[in-house]
């Protein structure tokens, strides 16, 4: 059954305005990205965008009709409400589509100034469950929302029946384990929080450390996260993702989650039959090369999908190829 | 009876056990804290899974009448993770029904308790004066903050919350919350799944340790919780929360002796001892576990910074 496009918008990530370029070029129905700052949930050195990259790429989104989604989706903590408040009033001047929010203040603050701009509660709102999400619809006026990588497919199409508003999901990129906007891991190990400063094992604590009997440390902070063998392909030190000791596991193992990526392509047809409207791609952090190589294939297959066609997952499947994946809560509640 | 005659005196609170301990070491413990300690007010329920609140559901009632005789407020905690139909259906209930005070952890309670007073847990994100004010206009009369928070921010809220005749409270002891999953981190140390966990957690009442590679003590896993190795205590900083307003502040029970410990913390709040006295205490009490503050003084949590380090008040 051929399904018309606002089942199945493909909303990719921009690092950077030539990133941004390149994911419209490619076929992106959206885009979200962030400001440099502390406003966003990825505040990495080098991302993001200035005001003036922003004014320039949303004009050159909107000229080809696709549409710019602002990340304003950390948690400000008190004292620092104004830059929220500052970064809020800059979007809707630069006129954005929609506002990605977390926190009720900020989502309380965008309604009432920009009542016009659609409100998509973000991932790191964490609503799980038709109550919390119909909390922020009914009192905040949101219009979409981006549901945590922790439900399966049956349960997705339940909350769907539940909700006022669209659904977004995530289907491929970084496989995110512990709830957003509810994980203080990096704040614990470095002094820097993922939910107040939009950091998440931030660069300018990592350190990879050779020992004397020839493993490979990779550190965060004070502490090791994983060592690695002169066989292994050492990984970036994320705390979710390290091995440790535990009592009855003294070789030391993946305490939390093995680093997979995530990967839907299998299930496209399935979350658009639960009623899911919008397809998120993760990855603001990475290449331009990547972003192409990520939007083209999904654009091809959501076009498949949209066209009643059974899509070719081959060019999906190989994004992953040679990096473990997984479909993660999606397919089955084992997962858990 | 110990409860407080002077206004400045911050209450002394009690939050819900984290852990997965026996209806049995609930019931001791709760009849403890009831006979032997100044605490004030006591959260009870489950918050980390909702899988471990069948096994003490029961002893829920007695338990808050033997600590209402005893003089304490009992306040009953929502779950952290609302997902399952289950899950859903607890939540609802404990929003609409009875009279007890609840605490809600989780944004799914908030529309069925719109308009009836009660009281927002660590687990609800405030961390700033304009998302309390929203929820306090829900009928939000109470907040714990996040652990995260610093203490700049700690006093902005709780001037903010004085405004608003909202009650703001801080814990100031046990190990942080540091992250929850939908996957249970315990029964994967034991290959097994939520679903078939037998309760393995029950074998960890202080949470199970995870170490570093080279050794370091670092997290604790309990269940779909992972929290802090180190127990979070602010004890020279009682004195700046009490300046600032903060009305409660929150132990966290341990498997330590709690009615010293807050025993140490009624002493502290009511400036009988000196901090120096109440560390001593505190890390005789606690021998084993590293006391670390580095979240209230905007720096990496699991560090403990000294006075002499300190420049927040």
């Amino acid at each position: 059954m051929p399904l018309d496009s606002a089942t199945s918008e493909l909303v990719c990530p921009a690092g950077t305005p030539a990133a941004l370029r390149t994911a419209v070029d490619a076929g992106a129905d959206s885009i979200y990205c962030g400001f440099q700052n502390e406003t966003n949930a990825r505040n990495f050195p080098g991302l993001n965008f200035t005001p003036d990259q922003l004014a320039g790429s949303v004009a050159y989104a909107h000229s080809r009709g696709a549409k710019v989604l602002l990340a304003l989706n950390t948690y400000p903590p008190a004292g620092k409400f104004a830059l929220w408040r500052e970064a809020a009033d800059l979007g809707a001047k630069l006129n954005v589509d929609a506002f990605i929010v977390a926190d009720i203040g900020v989502a309380a603050y965008i309604k009432k100034n920009y009542p016009d701009r659609r409100l998509h509660l973000s991932v790191q709102a964490a609503a799980a469950s038709p109550e919390a999400i119909r909390y922020y619809c009914e009192t905040l006026a949101v219009k979409r929302v981006v549901l945590p990588r922790i439900l399966t497919i049956p349960e997705i199409r339940q909350i769907k029946r539940e909700i006022p508003c669209e659904i977004e999901t995530f289907i491929f990129g970084n496989h995110g384990l512990m709830v957003e906007g509810r994980c203080s891991l990096t704040n614990y190990t470095t002094g820097l929080s993922t939910n107040m400063d939009g950091v998440c094992s931030p660069a300018a604590d990592v350190e990879y450390r050779p020992e004397a009997d020839g493993t490979l440390s990779t550190r965060l902070g004070a502490f090791t996260i994983d060592r690695f063998g002169p066989d292994e392909t050492a990984g970036y030190p994320t705390i979710c993702k390290g091995r440790y000791i535990a009592p009855g596991r003294p070789e030391g193992y993946y305490a939390f989650e093995e680093p997979v990526s995530l990967n839907l392509a299998r299930l496209l047809s399935d979350l658009i039959g639960a009623g899911v409207n919008a397809f998120k791609i993760e990855g603001r952090q990475r290449s331009r090369s990547y972003v192409r190589s990520v939007v083209s294939a999904f654009r091809t297959a959501v076009d498949d999908v949209r066209a009643g066609r059974e899509p070719d997952i081959a060019d999906l499947l190989a994004l992953t190829e040679g990096r473990k994946e997984t479909q993660g809560a999606f397919e089955t509640k084992k997962w858990r | 009876m110990m409860t407080s005659n002077l206004p400045a005196v911050a209450a002394l609170t009690l939050g819900p056990i984290a852990y997965h301990w026996s209806a049995e070491t609930r019931r001791d413990f709760y009849a403890k804290i009831a006979d032997e300690t100044p605490i004030d007010t006591v959260y009870l329920g489950e918050v980390i899974c909702s899988k471990r609140a069948p096994f003490f559901a029961n002893d829920l009632p007695e338990i808050a009448e033997r600590l209402i005789k005893a003089g304490k407020t009992v306040v009953f905690s929502s779950l952290a993770e609302v997902m399952t139909v289950r899950e859903r259906r607890i939540t609802t209930e404990m929003m609409t029904l009875g009279e007890a005070e609840v605490e809600v952890n989780n944004s799914a309670g908030l529309l069925a308790i719109d308009g009836r007073p009660h009281r927002l847990g660590p687990f609800m994100n405030v961390y700033n004066e304009e998302t309390l004010s929203v929820l306090a206009g829900r009928g939000a009369h109470h907040v714990c903050l996040p652990a995260e928070l610093p203490g700049p921010a700690v006093a902005l809220m709780a001037e903010a919350a004085a405004a608003l005749g909202v009650g703001i409270e801080v814990q100031v002891f046990g190990r942080a919350p540091l992250a929850t999953s939908a996957r249970c981190y315990h029964a994967r140390a034991h290959g097994r799944t939520k679903d078939n966990c037998r309760f393995v957690c029950e074998e960890d009442p202080d949470g199970m340790p995870l170490s570093t590679r080279d050794g370091v003590p670092f997290l604790r896993v309990n269940g779909v919780q992972t929290q802090s190795e180190t127990y979070l205590a602010l004890i020279e900083e009682i004195a700046y929360l009490k300046e600032i307003g903060v009305s409660g502040l929150r132990l966290m029970p341990q498997q330590v002796d709690m009615v010293s410990v807050a025993a140490v913390f009624d002493d502290l709040r009511r400036g009988m001892i000196e901090s120096n006295e109440a560390e001593e205490r505190l890390s005789e009490i606690c021998i084993g576990t590293r006391l670390s503050n580095g979240f209230f003084h905007g720096l990496a949590g699991y560090r403990r910074i000294t006075k002499a380090a300190a420049s927040f008040s």
